[in-house]
């Protein structure tokens, strides 16, 4: 029997890979565009309804209290009468804000401490990473509220804690990135041609590290989101009338029995937009991670 | 290994211990001066101040202060003049119930529907598990707590909505109590260790070891339960470690919305009244206990898997 005339068992095995490869790759892809299509609607949503009516999100008494979704107020009303539809697009600004803000610090400052750490000789490389396991060693809510104890709640301190918190993770991921692309034979070859060694690394080291880093990145989108609700929720985050959505749920606590409406809307608005930036995360792990991807995980 | 990792464990609770002993200092406002009111005299307040011991050198004051912590002493709270530690006793045993129930109700329901997911890998069993794991691990826990509230409080009454029952007056009652916040605490958690679970196990289902002892005859009961899952067990137990920080965090929140008089309310309440030694110390108790679990989580990795023992892996 030659190899055409049947699969041989592993051709069977290899068919199978490829199928539950093809699968995984299929469902990652399902898994970015669906999260993608929930981000941008909350991104589209946090834009374009403000436009519509600028002071809508603060307005007491534009509308009777605690109406029921309907029209023209389509998600209701809360209990100063302002409108929930106005007030989850605001809020949805402020997490989208805080959660970037909170990115693109632990980006810079891990980046840069990953790269660091992974191209300098060990004792500074062991110096950066104990610290940096100090901060690790915190409860990621409860080093935030350390940094909004010191330095007083507001949007800004917010970005700041949380970004703090993300640094750690970033560093980590960065270092782990940028020794495995350090050990590349194009690296040998710059070294090995005579460039200079801030030039390795800037040139070669970091655009080559960088697509973990941003899959990290994109899941710490979903944490920092979480992290800012749960901050807003126990009143230790951005301050009142600012409408954040955790601070929408903590006061819709009060009126749950009588108008879950006013509950139920921010709650899905944070569900929707977490789920978003967890979908996109988890897709963009299955899809450049090629272990996971032939294990269909 | 285990005596590395021991000495691992010294540093990162001294830095941590710094850390949390540098809030006090670095907040701003004198604390001597919001104890005493708008009415002190800068009299008083250097007299607090000595008594305090806040004129001392910083280090001096952070051994003292190391010093007290070390012997169960955390010094008195600000406003009520009571002793934190008594505060502490208190409020620990709730927090604990809460964690350790939430726990308990992640592993009960993640690890078979992990074993499940990856054994029917690809099928709808599969697919189904995975899907509720990632909406779990999307919604915020006092989301599902504010949900549970307006479902199983409000709309079945079968549980409270808030309030805390000790469990000297009827373990139903506090188990009742508890119920909820709990249950809204594990979901996250339960679908991260469900993600987990199918993963490991799918790893050493994969493996030359399991398949030779398919081809040998073993049940498939036996494989997955004698030999996958305890050689699964040691991402699981690594996991389980690190998620003990999201279930303290998530106590914080849970507690506050469940009015639960526990370790997490105590750390809001003393930072919305300023009250930072009670902070500190909230802080401090949290931050050992994760690192505590951390280190038994690292010790039990020798007990799972007999090869770590010889290895140096931290």
């Amino acid at each position: 029997m030659t190899a055409q005339d049947g699969a041989s068992p592993d051709q069977t095995l290899k068919t199978g890979g490829s199928r539950l490869r093809n699968r995984a790759t299929l469902s990652s892809r399902i898994e970015i565009v669906a999260g993608g299509f929930l981000v941008a609607g909350a991104v589209i949503v946090a834009i374009v309804v403000p436009m519509i009516d600028p002071a809508a999100s603060t307005a007491v008494g534009a509308a009777p209290a605690l109406l029921s979704p309907g029209f023209p107020n389509l998600l209701g009303t809360d209990q100063l009468g302002r409108d929930q539809l106005a007030r989850v697009a605001a809020g949805y600004g402020i997490s989208l804000t805080i959660a970037s803000g909170a990115v693109l610090i632990s980006l810079v400052i891990g980046g840069l401490l990953g790269l660091l750490a992974a191209t300098s000789k060990s004792s500074i490389d062991g110096l950066i990473m104990r610290t940096l396991d100090v901060v690790m060693a915190f409860p990621a809510l409860l080093f935030a509220i350390v940094v909004v104890a010191i330095f007083g709640s507001g949007s800004e301190v917010l970005m700041l804690a949380i970004g703090i918190v993300f640094v750690p993770v970033i560093t980590r991921v960065t270092r782990a990135a940028a020794l495995e692309t350090a050990r590349q034979s194009y690296v040998e070859a710059a070294t090995a041609r005579g460039a200079r060694r801030s030039r390795v690394i800037l040139r070669h080291i970091a655009p080559n590290s960088v697509g973990p880093v941003l899959v990290q990145a994109s899941i710490l989108f979903a944490v920092g989101i979480m992290l800012e609700a749960s901050l807003s929720f126990v009143g230790l985050g951005v301050p009142p009338p600012t409408p954040s959505l955790g601070l929408m749920l903590s006061t819709a606590r009060n009126f749950i029995v009588s108008d879950p409406w006013i509950a139920i809307v921010p709650a899905i608005a944070i569900l929707l937009l977490v789920l978003g930036f967890t979908l996109i995360g988890d897709g963009l792990q299955a899809w450049l991670d090629p272990k996971k991807r032939t294990t269909a995980r | 290994m285990v005596l590395r990792r021991l000495a691992l464990t010294v540093p990162i609770l001294l830095g941590t211990s710094v850390v949390v002993f540098l809030i006090l200092r670095l907040v701003p406002g004198d604390p001597a001066a919001s104890i005493l009111g708008s009415n002190a005299t800068e009299q008083s307040i250097v007299k607090v101040r000595a008594a305090l011991g806040l004129d001392l050198p910083l280090w001096e004051q952070f051994g003292a202060w190391l010093g007290g912590v070390a012997r169960g002493d955390f010094g008195r709270d600000y406003i009520t003049n009571q002793e934190i530690t008594e505060q502490l006793e208190l409020r620990l045993p709730i927090t604990v119930a809460l964690a350790g129930v939430a726990f308990l109700l992640a592993l009960i329901a993640a690890i078979p529907l992990g074993v499940v997911a990856a054994v029917r890998e690809g099928g709808w069993v599969d697919r189904s598990v995975r899907a509720v794991a990632v909406l779990f691990i999307a919604v915020p826990d006092f989301v599902f707590g504010l949900l549970g509230i307006l479902l199983f409080a409000v709309g079945l009454s079968l549980v409270p909505s808030s309030g805390y029952t000790p469990i000297e007056e009827g373990y139903l009652e506090h188990l009742r109590s508890l119920a909820l916040p709990a249950a809204a605490l594990s979901l996250g958690l339960g679908g991260v260790l469900t993600r987990v679970t199918r993963s490991a196990m799918l790893d050493v289902l994969g493996s030359d070891y399991v398949r030779f002892a398919k081809a040998s005859g073993f049940s498939s009961s036996s494989i997955v339960f004698r030999y996958a899952l305890r050689n699964a067990s040691v991402p699981i137990i690594t996991v389980i470690g690190l998620q003990v920080g999201y279930i303290l965090g998530g106590t914080v929140v849970i507690e506050q919305l469940f009015g639960l008089p526990g370790l997490g309310q105590l750390i809001v309440e003393a930072m919305l009244a300023r009250n930072y030694p009670v902070l500190q110390a909230c802080i401090l108790v949290f931050v050992a206990a994760f690192i505590l679990v951390n280190l038994i989580t690292d010790l039990l990795y020798t007990v799972l898997n007999p090869r770590l023992r010889r290895t140096s892996t931290s």
